[in-house]
């Protein structure tokens, strides 16, 4: 089959209530119906999920990789932005 | 026959219907036509494994002889085997592939249903468990009916091919016999004529979304479960027990 018939699904899979669907590969197919059969045979043969998402590739808008620096390293030399400077009682336990 | 007899022989085609209906399946294992699909039928041929696996072990302790699930599936000959032909028919192409499985699964899905009411406690286990399994597998393979259908001039007509190829190996799933009969007096049974309607229900809509019809079936072939086979099994079990008559008592 020809990639415009069947083309690419990103597979997103929610392990366990109160978590996030969480990225776990991609697939071809048809249609959603389809992709959501094939994501299901492909991904959660052992028991992965109690959830599953697809999304059409192509609707996924991401950050080019060549951006990284402009977007990503600034927050690299800023640690007073991590919640790390802070006693934290004892009684709280672990946060 | 007696009791033990009747019930042995329902289990042991129950057993065969989905051990060589797996095994066609499993030949396409590396071989499906995208590695999705490769997937999603093998996934479904384990599946009929796993209910094969389960008949056989109970088939083994009904008959009482000591033959266990690997001496039923693997140590019998061709004449021994009770699966209705449909599960023996070669794979063709995707489309014979599908049909073939969908005309099973369309059965099997209100089979397991009303066999969850079985007086049989091993069988309604059983039931249980395979009723979510191919309950899938009708979904996959109806979706696969309605977009080959309804998809090109060429799938259309592959699928048309596949109708007029099957459709003369499905009346055999609803027979009755002499074992049928006292398996259902004894009530563990399921009566398939019971189940034709439904059936035919779930074909038809499935085939009106996929533009497709049902061709009239006149001749039905018949003879799987009294061991009269196509001459497709031989070749089936040459490959499913060369590893058992090479090496005796092969274990895993």
């Amino acid at each position: 089959m020809t990639e415009a018939a069947t083309p690419l699904w990103e597979v997103f899979i929610r392990a366990r209530n109160g978590l996030s669907h969480k990225h776990a590969g991609s697939i071809h197919a048809a249609d959603a119906e389809l992709a959501l059969q094939a994501a299901r045979d492909v991904y959660t043969r052992r028991g992965e999920g109690q959830s599953v998402w697809v999304v059409r590739s192509s609707d996924i808008v991401a950050s080019d990789p060549v951006d990284k620096d402009m977007m990503f390293e600034p927050a690299e030399s800023k640690i007073y932005r991590h919640p790390t400077f802070y006693e934290i009682p004892e009684d709280v336990g672990n946060m | 026959m007696a009791e033990d007899q009747t019930l042995f022989t329902y289990l042991l085609r129950l057993a065969d219907d989905h051990l060589i209906l797996s095994q066609r399946l499993g030949e396409l294992c590396g071989y499906g036509p995208t590695l999705e699909e490769d997937l999603a039928l093998t996934n479904i041929s384990l599946d009929l494994m796993g209910q094969a696996r389960a008949l056989y072990a109970y088939a083994g302790e009904v008959e009482g002889k000591g033959r266990n699930e690997d001496q039923l599936a693997f140590l019998r000959y061709e004449r021994d085997y009770l699966n209705a032909l449909i599960t023996e028919l070669p794979n063709g192409d995707f489309a014979q592939t599908i049909v073939r499985q969908f005309f099973v699964a369309a059965f099997m899905v209100p089979f397991w249903r009303e066999m969850e009411r079985s007086s049989d406690e091993t069988l309604r286990a059983i039931a249980a468990k395979a009723s979510k399994e191919v309950a899938y597998h009708l979904r996959h393979t109806s979706e696969w009916v309605i977009r080959l259908g309804d998809g090109t001039d060429e799938s259309h007509a592959r699928m048309e091919e596949a109708l007029d190829a099957l459709v003369m190996y499905t009346g055999e799933l609803f027979e009755t016999d002499e074992v049928t009969e006292a398996a259902l007096r004894a009530g563990y049974a399921v009566d398939p004529k019971s189940l034709a309607h439904e059936w035919q229900q779930t074909v038809d809509s499935v085939l009106r979304e996929a533009t497709l019809t049902l061709p009239e079936s006149g001749h039905m072939q018949t003879g799987g479960r009294n061991g009269l086979h196509t001459e497709h099994l031989g070749h089936v079990l040459s490959e499913l027990q060369y590893m058992q008559r090479t090496y005796p008592g092969l274990n895993w």
